[in-house]
């Protein structure tokens, strides 16, 4: 050990390297939710792209797991300015599941079980920007924290990886989600601080 | 004026709601009067109560404060920074009483 402690960093809310500004680290998952969390059983869990057409794919839960996985390590940054680093994941990336999907569109909306939204842009579900996660830190994902499956974009605040997704809505314009619509900015870059509409 | 869970436990952990009454401290900051006392009626099911009797998610980015017969977003509150949001798009209208009226 050396002389020089470095300390114990946790605790203290004050720049971390490797953290946008404005955030602190948390070595626990705090919970948010805006309402009541859906229990959602796997007969009937289904996650349908719709693209700007209206053409639809989806697939059931068998047909999901069924997918190439991936294993990421991210860090997570929430707008009520908590962030968590090198979290671990699996799940099946969005280009997956765009595959086969003939679509223009620019947009998207991220739709949910119990009637969560969130807008973003195509372009950032793309290249290995976002999953559909299944599991958290080698287990499944628990209900409080989306499961049984959430989308994980990890380069956005973390409002935008919705909890238990149930669609992807493909869209020529862009809308904003629940939170976009009450005040919250409609991009979400931790990284430039875009928390409030007008940051 | 004071809040509690809406089933009698802890809220601790974000899961449980309390009720409208948590927004009165935001609201005050808005309105010249106790908007928790205001009735609102639910765009989702048109129920009728006082805002003091919706159910408020507090552990989320903002407050959601749901209608307790059909769970619907009746009313919405964003704090950012030198600003309030407030969303009123689930309520039809707020009627809110006042003072020697």
């Amino acid at each position: 050990m050396g002389i020089i402690s470095r300390g114990f960093g946790g605790r203290r809310r004050e720049s971390v390297p490797g953290l946008p500004p404005g955030q602190y680290l948390t070595h626990d998952f705090p919970v948010l939710s805006a309402g009541p969390t859906p229990r959602i059983p796997l007969d009937r869990w289904r996650f349908t792209v719709t693209t700007e057409t209206g053409e639809k794919t989806s697939w059931d839960w068998k047909e999901f797991q069924a997918l190439p996985a991936e294993d990421v390590t991210v860090d997570i940054h929430c707008v009520t300015k908590w962030s968590k680093l090198g979290t671990t994941w699996r799940g099946v990336s969005i280009e997956t599941l765009l595959e086969n999907v003939d679509t223009v569109a620019e947009y998207s909306m991220v739709h949910s079980f119990g009637g969560y939204t969130t807008n973003v842009p195509l372009e950032d579900l793309l290249d290995g920007k976002a999953w559909i996660a299944y599991q958290f830190d080698g287990e499944d994902l628990h209900p409080e924290h989306g499961g049984p499956a959430r989308l994980l974009i990890p380069h956005l605040y973390f409002w935008k990886s919705a909890k238990w997704v149930n669609g992807l809505q493909l869209m020529p314009e862009d809308e904003p989600g629940f939170w976009e619509a009450a005040g919250y900015h409609m991009y979400g870059d931790p990284w430039r601080e875009q928390r409030y509409q007008g940051d | 004026m004071t809040s509690t869970p809406l089933d009698g436990s802890s809220t601790a952990g974000g899961g449980l709601p309390l009720d409208g009454n948590a927004m009165a401290g935001d609201l005050r900051e808005i309105f010249a009067v106790d908007v928790t006392a205001a009735r609102y009626v639910c765009a989702g099911c048109t129920h009728t109560d006082a805002v003091g009797t919706l159910m408020v998610w507090p552990h989320s980015p903002g407050l959601v404060a749901r209608c307790p017969h059909c769970s619907d977003v009746v009313i919405r509150v964003v704090r950012a920074p030198g600003r309030v949001f407030l969303d009123l798009r689930g309520s039809v209208r707020l009627e809110v009483p006042l003072e020697g009226g």
